[in-house]
């Protein structure tokens, strides 16, 4: 593998790219086309898919990393940085991604999991990561194996907002209590969580993440990316929710581009209920969706990852 | 001195920490009427082409009178958007540095780097400085007003017109706080032109 790329000068740069997309929206995208309309949109980042989470959901199969000729197509479509998610485990993929040029890389349980035990070693890399997490713990077992950003999982392709709000809900919540607990009950705390006590110190310090703290997973209206937000989320992923009708047909071109501006404006505006009335009053609808308390747990894409 | 600094998206809380822990009393601008409340305006680093869609064109005629009147500085992003040629691609500017500047010119996030670079505007001294850059723009072109404040191998990274001033990497996220010192005693310099 690569040089060890652990070191302080590496994570500050790769977090300091995360730091630039704060207040932004990155957007799932399948091909130029769709890449353009993000980034005219206003979008900060996308995110190169062969297949938004809610056609992997519809589909099936075995979900991989995209291939390297689509990625590479929409990398010459946009000048805003390009994400593209890794299976999670699979460092192979990863190191292909990152001789590839993408500026982020998301080891992702949207795609089926190589690894039952094992994340990848994101230190090892050059490229910042981003991994999902459900609750404190998992969050800091990704930032231990180096993930530079952490997003919640929410429940991915769905359209339904309700995972990525208890998700987020979780995390901040267990860092309040970590801030008012003294200095031996952290000890507990750490392996409560099982995660590092020095992470666990830290979070316990500055009251929040060491890294940014976006949101994912459900997000599909100007009023959902304001909620999370209010919440604490630093930024938000939109996957299906901007390109997608319903779970295996795209939205209309014009809708799409609408509803990404809107999403775009909610998430600065995210606390001004005024112009979040005017870019919602605006759009036609959103994505049919899939309600996640009618999921059973076989079908949750938010349980993997360890 | 009430400083704001541009909220739309992008690091905005990093130059907010910086400029409070110099003493400056900062708010947040996310709408163009609050650029009527402050003496000084920083412009952070982010995607300058979602500035550009989150102004919309009132806000971007706002800005523009703001920055060609009262002090301004913009890192990165904030460069792009204040210089009056923009390639790579071509964009619109707001024209308050004579300067070309070209967006992601290092490369991708791979190419982006922590270096040591010079800062000229500094009293005699010791004028090196840490410089971040992440997938920064490159200063091509130097108009016959604008001077290089700093420099890092042969490239100028910030300069300087009048009130205005900008940087292609990111002092918000080093801990030296000159740059932004210098910033502000731009703000309570009373002639146009300051030398320093």
């Amino acid at each position: 593998m690569s040089q060890n790329n652990g070191s302080s000068t590496s994570l500050r740069l790769k977090t300091g790219l995360a730091e630039m997309l704060k207040g932004g929206v990155i957007m799932d995208v399948t091909n130029a086309e769709q890449a353009t309309i993000a980034e005219k949109a206003g979008a900060v980042a996308v995110m190169a898919l062969e297949r938004v989470p809610a056609q992997i959901r519809a589909e099936g199969g075995v979900a991989r990393m995209a291939s390297p000729k689509k990625i590479r197509e929409i990398m010459a479509a946009v000048s805003i940085p390009v994400m593209a998610k890794c299976r999670i485990g699979h460092f192979a993929e990863a190191q292909i991604l990152q001789e590839l040029g993408v500026d982020y890389i998301d080891e992702s349980e949207v795609l089926t999991p190589a690894d039952e035990a094992h994340h990848v070693d994101k230190h090892a890399f050059k490229v910042p990561f981003v991994c999902g997490a459900r609750n404190l713990g998992e969050a800091l077992r990704r930032i231990a194996e180096g993930a530079c950003m952490i997003r919640t999982k929410g429940e991915a392709g769905t359209g339904d907002v309700v995972h990525a709000v208890k998700h987020i809900r979780q995390i901040v919540q267990e860092m309040k209590i970590l801030t008012v607990l003294s200095e031996e009950e952290l000890y507990a705390k750490a392996k409560e969580h099982q995660a590092p006590y020095e992470l666990v110190r830290i979070v316990a310090k500055a009251g929040k993440l060491p890294v940014p703290n976006f949101s994912a997973g459900g997000i599909a209206t100007p009023a959902d990316a304001s909620l999370v937000m209010q919440l604490g989320a630093e930024a938000v992923f939109v996957g299906s929710g901007i390109f997608m009708k319903d779970s295996t047909t795209f939205a209309d071109p014009q809708e799409a581009e609408k509803r990404a501006r809107a999403i775009v404006k909610a998430a600065t505006h995210y606390n001004d209920p005024k112009v979040l009335l005017e870019v919602s009053e605006d759009l036609a609808g959103a994505m049919k969706g899939l309600a996640v308390a009618g999921l059973d747990e076989a079908h949750m894409l938010q349980t993997r990852g360890w | 001195m009430k400083i704001g600094v541009l909220a739309l998206q992008g690091d905005f809380d990093a130059h907010r920490r910086r400029l409070e822990e110099l003493g400056a009393d900062v708010v947040l601008v996310k709408k163009a009427e609050q650029l009527d409340e402050i003496e000084g305006l920083v412009i952070p680093g982010g995607e300058s082409g979602t500035f550009l869609k989150l102004l919309g064109e009132a806000g971007f005629e706002k800005l523009k009178q703001f920055v060609h009147a009262k002090p301004t500085f913009g890192t990165c992003a904030g460069a792009i958007l204040l210089a009056a040629e923009v390639e790579n691609p071509k964009q619109a500017g707001l024209g308050a540095l004579d300067i070309r500047i070209r967006r992601n010119a290092y490369g991708r996030q791979i190419d982006s780097s922590i270096r040591e670079g010079r800062f000229l505007a500094e009293k005699p001294g010791d004028s090196r400085i840490e410089m971040v850059f992440i997938r920064a723009p490159k200063i091509e072109r130097v108009g016959p007003g604008v001077e290089v404040i700093a420099t890092e191998g042969s490239d100028p990274v910030a300069v300087r017109q009048g009130r205005v001033m900008a940087a292609t990497f990111h002092p918000e996220l080093s801990d030296d706080t000159r740059v932004h010192q210098a910033f502000l005693d731009l703000c309570g310099a009373d002639t146009p032109v300051r030398r320093l």
